[in-house]
């Protein structure tokens, strides 16, 4: 297209900064790109943002404090997220770490649960109230390039192509966008799960009296040993009056199972430990979704020239076993995307755009904790983590707790050897992990 | 895993599991599986993994899509091994899945 074309096209002036995507990083990116004083074009697939969305169910907003000053009072909250719990699943056992931290239920909080169609949507709001044009029932169908440069976007309205000198490409974990720039990392499926959750109605008083909660406090559980033969995990979320069950799947073993995901979660809700908590739950939704878990070593390029990229579509996603988040994630790096954008694209220089976005990120939270946590992803889905570790820590605890009288007790060393004899793993097995866990999480 | 008889779950015919989920049908096939190519395939992991449960096989060692109930989340071609098996795309704007609780 020539320069002539691209003048005569009304829509070439209208606006400075397109956002694709209305998720948590789309939105955070138009609000970013707005109040740097770029116009904002934010493109949205779904009648509403959040309509195509779904998550494991906590949001944590310290990212907030900054971005939209006491969000706390106005977030279409669930339930705030007092009760953390890690659960290892083996057999018909179950092993529990469980912490509760009142001061998660008051200002300025923690984590919360939320519907991503309520949450979503109020991102959106904001994005609008700084001045982004939302436009919705928008697929965003490919990218206008000229040489090496991103100038705009295709979509599949009539006359639907727009332009703009930076494009932010927030469309999730499937990236037709960033993977058309070339720049996507590697997309293959050991990288990602499905998660797959019912959202189960089971009223506020026995939420209450299941989990131990009042009010708007609510539990986050995290379980692992749980999903059979595929690596992944399962989790309990509390919502007002509903609970959030579901699973998480890698997608190579899932593939080569014989069990559907839907038996598969089944069988985890089957357990006496998930069973006394969500029994008796009529589902009022059923959805799935795919998660971008290949951490730090999976990650693109971040952006090209004219375009940067955030969220899941840039793999922004922390599945590091204790701490699983991705929304805190999508929202930091988006708001940082759509400031540098704004500012690329007000000094015409879209090509230093890619630089800084990365330096920032570099130095918040966004790619530190992808980086230090590189091994995390590796550690948590293998075969020792998933399988032996909740097994050997079961077989501690019971080991510990049967009273098996007249023999006397025996001593912790010799259960947790025996453990490791039973289930196979050898010191040196353990050392190695139990440094990888250092690094990691040290 | 422990005995289920404790448990007490209302039985979900799959069936009753999808109708939970509201879907705007598009008339346009999102996403399109060549059945030819899908002859002779022996893994066929799609049929196991999408969590929709939309590709059946055929007798004839082919596979039936159905795009009308697609949560859009990719696993299907990402687990496909066939090449050019599955043309996937979004439904067009405004259509496909709408999560309300998710």
């Amino acid at each position: 297209m020539t320069a002539d074309q691209v003048t005569g096209d009304v829509t070439a002036r209208d606006f400075d900064v397109i956002v694709v995507g209305a998720g948590p990083a789309g939105s955070a990116a138009a609000i970013g790109a707005a109040r740097a004083g770029a116009r904002v074009a934010l493109l949205e697939r779904g009648p509403f943002p959040g309509a195509k969305n779904m998550f494991g169910g906590v949001v944590y907003g310290r990212i907030l404090d900054t971005l939209i000053p006491g969000w706390y009072g106005e977030m279409p909250v669930q339930r705030w997220i007092t009760r953390r719990a890690t659960m290892m699943l083996a057999g018909d056992r179950s092993f529990t770490v469980d912490f509760r931290a009142g001061e998660w239920g008051r200002a300025p909080y923690n984590g919360a649960t939320v519907y991503r169609a309520d949450f979503d949507a109020w991102l959106a709001a904001h994005a609008t109230a700084a001045g982004a044009t939302l436009v919705c029932d928008t697929v965003v169908t490919g990218l206008i390039t000229e040489g090496s440069r991103i100038v705009g976007v295709h979509t599949d309205r009539a006359d639907g192509d727009l332009r703009a000198p930076m494009i932010v490409a927030c469309d999730g974990v499937n990236t037709f966008l960033a993977k058309q720039a070339g720049i996507a990392g590697d997309t293959s499926p050991g990288n990602y799960t499905l998660g797959v959750k019912e959202t189960l109605a089971l009223g506020r008083d026995v939420i209450e009296a299941r989990f131990g909660v009042r009010g708007t406090d609510g539990v986050d559980i995290e379980v692992v040993g749980s999903t059979g033969n595929v690596p992944g995990g399962g989790f309990i979320y509390t919502n007002r009056d509903t609970v959030s069950v579901g699973v998480v799947l890698r997608l190579p073993e899932l593939a080569e199972d014989t069990q559907r995901p839907e038996e598969i979660l089944a069988e985890f809700k089957s357990h006496e430990a998930v069973a006394t908590l969500v029994e008796g739950g009529e589902i009022t939704e059923y959805s799935a979704h795919l998660i971008p878990e290949g951490g730090r070593d999976a990650m693109g390029a971040l952006g090209c020239d004219g375009m940067l990229v955030a969220g899941d579509a840039a793999a922004f996603c922390l599945a590091a076993g204790i701490w699983l988040e991705g929304v805190n994630f999508a929202i930091g790096s988006g708001a940082v995307a759509g400031r540098v954008a704004a500012r690329a694209a007000r000094g015409n220089t879209p090509e230093v755009a890619l630089g800084e976005y990365r330096a920032e990120l570099e130095a918040n939270f966004v790619l530190a904790d992808h980086t230090k946590l590189r091994g995390a992803p590796h550690l948590i889905l293998g075969e020792r983590m998933q399988q032996r570790y909740p097994q050997i820590m079961c077989d501690i605890a019971q080991g510990m707790f049967t009273v098996d009288n007249p023999e006397p007790k025996p001593g912790l060393a010799k259960i947790a050897r025996k453990a490791l004899r039973r289930h196979d793993v050898r010191l040196r097995d353990l050392a190695r992990d139990g440094r990888d866990i250092w690094r990691s999480f040290g | 895993m422990s005995d289920d008889a404790h448990t007490d779950y209302p039985p979900v015919s799959f069936t009753d599991r999808m109708e939970t989920v509201e879907f705007r049908v598009g008339e346009r096939p999102h996403i399109v599986v060549d059945g030819d190519q899908c002859q002779g395939c022996t893994t066929q992991a799609c049929v196991t993994a999408c969590p929709a449960n939309l590709f059946v096989p055929r007798a004839d060692g082919g596979i039936v899509f159905n795009y009308e109930q697609c949560f859009e989340c990719g696993t299907c071609y990402m687990v496909c091994n066939t090449e050019g098996a599955i043309t996937w795309t979004y439904p067009d704007g405004g259509h496909g899945v709408v999560f309300r609780k998710a």
